[in-house]
């Protein structure tokens, strides 16, 4: 086996990378699209700390630091606008909110 | 030693993210992204990145899922009513590595990184070092982002009010 | 990559700290009872023994512990099977993680390796233990969940309201150490406290931040869900919040979270507040030059107080013979004989230390390994007990109560103290 390079982390980022967006474009439930958009912002954080040793600088840990944070004010905002469809629609499903098609 | 902890480590955080999109109740993939973030946490420690390994516990695992966690059950969301055709996980893994391979395959045709980084101090993710940069270099979107934590509680208790 | 006798030193440590808070567990129920017994002015439990040795009800723990492993332990048919059974194990294994950081003593040198008395010594310690006391959330929500009942998932929910809306203060309290001390690390943080202020005072942590230590303790009583913030254990007495559909080893699981919890909240307020494993006016060298008079003076004293605990045993077993006819009456025979061993046998080794000058290298720094574990578990067992006291004596908050004093009045202290605390030091020419 080789010794842990950064294509390790690399590779296992963009794997979860897709992951996450996999469920945002095939899952219709709008709580589990906003757990993909965090398993993204989790995928990026951990290219960022991966370089981050691999050039030896903590550039990418203050990087991961505000993602982080800016993660967590997103995931709130976007279930409080899930609070409010929900007590609108009674329906958590995209494919419920149709109110502005056609 | 490292190699075989990575794969572990590897091996939960991809677990948690297929079990997070292909299972139906929300509750559950809520919990499976747990052990994905725990793992990913796991893997900045690998990384000696020991203060963002703690903020990963604490803020998303420990907060951040707190919260989706408890919207889940005050809105009593159960298994969702099926719409949609079950994803499985195979068709997740399936895309998801095709496209990771697609994306690798061209940044290594356009661009080169060699496998074995430098070394680094003992106090490389310091609490210290990271704070001396974030209050050095960092400084103004270190402020900005204090603002805009600020902005989200507000606009998140205004949103959930039932009366304004 | 660490050797073979790293790994051992490291997981010798590991088993030492489950250890520790597995054997503290029962002397903590103990301490509970009969404790309240006393502050409520009753006899506590005084009946379990066995063969008629009553310990003083020491030995009803160990019924409890048959009772709790014996009883049912009943899945009701309502409730979500693998979440009910997973909750019970999440409220216990992060506790006891959370110990890997606490410092036990100083570096312990020997044989040229210098070995530190915790399990990990992070860089941000305390954060660590912050980290981890924030994922015990997740036991009790999914207990409250799992329950399928709408008391649990009441309780289950407050409670989780309740831990995350204290982890903030909490976490600002800790500001005001980490900028007096200058470090994160709880190992620094005690060796810091061994410093003496204006002279007379040791430097211990309360002293430096009185109003931090006051509002860290009283948000690690919230945190572990302790009277007076017990809503939602005793919330509405009948029905006991989020364990209520729980029984047997679950439960007891459940039970020992909280006390492993007020253990954990005990050792953390004694280490950052309290001195750690800093014996007064003695830091660790000072030990290390005078070993050979700590050594005398611990063996001394242990021989003089287990004879005289052997002798009033002895006073006892006469005064109560032919009182109850039973095996009651040899208790104190056999408690004074074992201690009039335990005593003979340290005052044989203290008679024979009385001719050491001075010890060698590694006994010096045994004694002080020995003196520091010993300060620090008898301050710990100080905060467990005043943990008891405090909830045998006060009111329980009401849940609007509970949540304004945390928002509204304990954030606003918080922060007033980090400003305090920085002025104060950039007056006093700090770096």
């Amino acid at each position: 086996m080789a010794p842990i390079g950064i294509h390790h982390y690399l590779y296992l980022s963009a794997i979860l990378f897709f992951i996450g967006a996999f469920g945002v474009l095939f899952r219709r439930n709008l709580l589990v699209i906003l757990m993909s958009i965090e398993l993204m912002l989790n995928a990026v954080n951990l290219s960022f700390v991966a370089f981050a040793r691999h050039n030896g600088t903590t550039d990418g840990h203050v990087a991961a630091f505000f993602v982080m944070a800016l993660a967590a004010a997103e995931a709130g905002i976007g279930l409080a606008i899930l609070v409010m469809v929900f007590r609108n629609r009674t329906s958590v499903q995209a494919d419920d909110l149709t109110l502005m098609r056609d | 030693m490292d190699v075989i902890l990575f794969y572990i480590l590897a091996f939960f955080a991809v677990a948690g993210g297929l079990l997070m999109v292909s299972l139906k109740n929300p509750l559950s993939g809520a919990f499976s992204l747990i052990l994905s973030l725990c793992s990913l946490a796991g893997l900045f420690a690998m990384l000696h990145a020991e203060f963002v390994f703690i903020l990963q516990v604490l803020v998303y695992a420990g907060a951040i899922m707190v919260l989706v966690i408890f919207t889940i059950m005050l809105l009593n969301l159960k298994e969702e009513v099926l719409h949609e055709a079950p994803v499985g996980w195979m068709r997740a893994i399936f895309t998801a590595t095709l496209c990771a391979a697609a994306a690798f395959g061209a940044i290594q045709i356009f661009g080169h990184v060699e496998p074995q980084g430098i070394q680094v101090a003992p106090e490389f993710g310091n609490m210290e070092t990271i704070g001396r940069s974030m209050l050095s270099d960092f400084v103004y979107p270190f402020e900005v982002i204090s603002l805009i934590l600020l902005v989200a509680i507000v606009g998140v208790v205004l949103l959930a009010k039932k009366v304004i | 990559m660490p050797g073979l006798v790293d790994l051992l030193i490291i997981l010798g440590k590991a088993v030492f700290i489950f250890g520790f808070a597995l054997t503290l567990l029962p002397l903590l129920i103990w301490f509970e009872r009969k404790g309240s017994a006393f502050i409520q002015d009753r006899a506590g439990p005084n009946r379990a023994g066995i063969f008629g040795i009553r310990l003083a009800g020491f030995i009803h723990n160990i019924s409890d512990v048959v009772k709790l492993l014996m009883k049912e332990m009943m899945i009701p048919p309502q409730v979500n099977r693998t979440y009910f059974m997973i909750a019970p194990i999440l409220g216990f294994t992060f506790i006891l993680t959370a110990f890997a950081v606490i410092p036990w003593a100083d570096h312990y040198v020997i044989g040229g390796r210098e070995i530190t008395m915790q399990v990990a010594d992070m860089n941000c310690g305390i954060l660590y233990i912050l980290a981890i006391t924030s994922l015990n959330v997740f036991g009790i929500i999914l207990a409250g969940w799992s329950s399928n009942n709408k008391f649990a998932l009441m309780g289950g929910l407050r409670s989780t309201a309740q831990m995350i809306s204290y982890e903030i203060p909490l976490g600002l309290a800790l500001v005001g150490i980490f900028m007096v001390f200058q470090s994160a690390q709880l190992n620094d943080i005690v060796r810091g406290q061994g410093e003496l202020l204006f002279g007379v005072l040791p430097r211990w942590g309360v002293f430096v931040q009185p109003l931090g230590a006051i509002l860290f303790i009283v948000a690690a009583f919230a945190e572990t869900n302790r009277n007076p913030f017990d809503l939602p254990e005793g919330e509405s007495e009948i029905v006991a919040g989020y364990h209520v559909e729980y029984s047997g080893m679950r439960f007891a699981l459940f039970y020992m979270g909280e006390y492993a919890a007020i253990i954990l909240s005990s050792a953390m307020i004694t280490t950052l507040f309290f001195g750690g494993w800093q014996i007064p006016y003695f830091p660790t060298d000072k030990i290390i030059a005078g070993a050979a008079t700590w050594l005398k003076v611990m063996l001394g004293v242990g021989a003089i107080g287990a004879l005289a605990f052997a002798g009033v045993m002895l006073a006892w077993s006469k005064r109560i013979q032919g009182r109850f006819g039973d095996l009651r009456e040899n208790e104190g025979m056999i408690l004074g004989v074992l201690h009039i061993v335990i005593g003979g046998a340290m005052a044989f080794f203290f008679v024979k230390s009385l001719g050491l000058a001075t010890l060698p290298e590694w006994g010096a720094r045994t004694v002080a390994l020995v003196a520091q574990i010993s300060a620090f578990v008898a301050k710990t067992l100080f905060w467990c007990w005043v943990f008891i006291w405090v909830r045998w004596s006060l009111p329980r908050f009401r849940y609007d109560q509970l949540m304004r004093l945390g928002w509204k009045n304990m954030i606003p202290l918080a922060f007033a103290n980090i400003a305090v605390t920085a002025i104060v030091l950039v007056l006093l020419g700090g770096k």
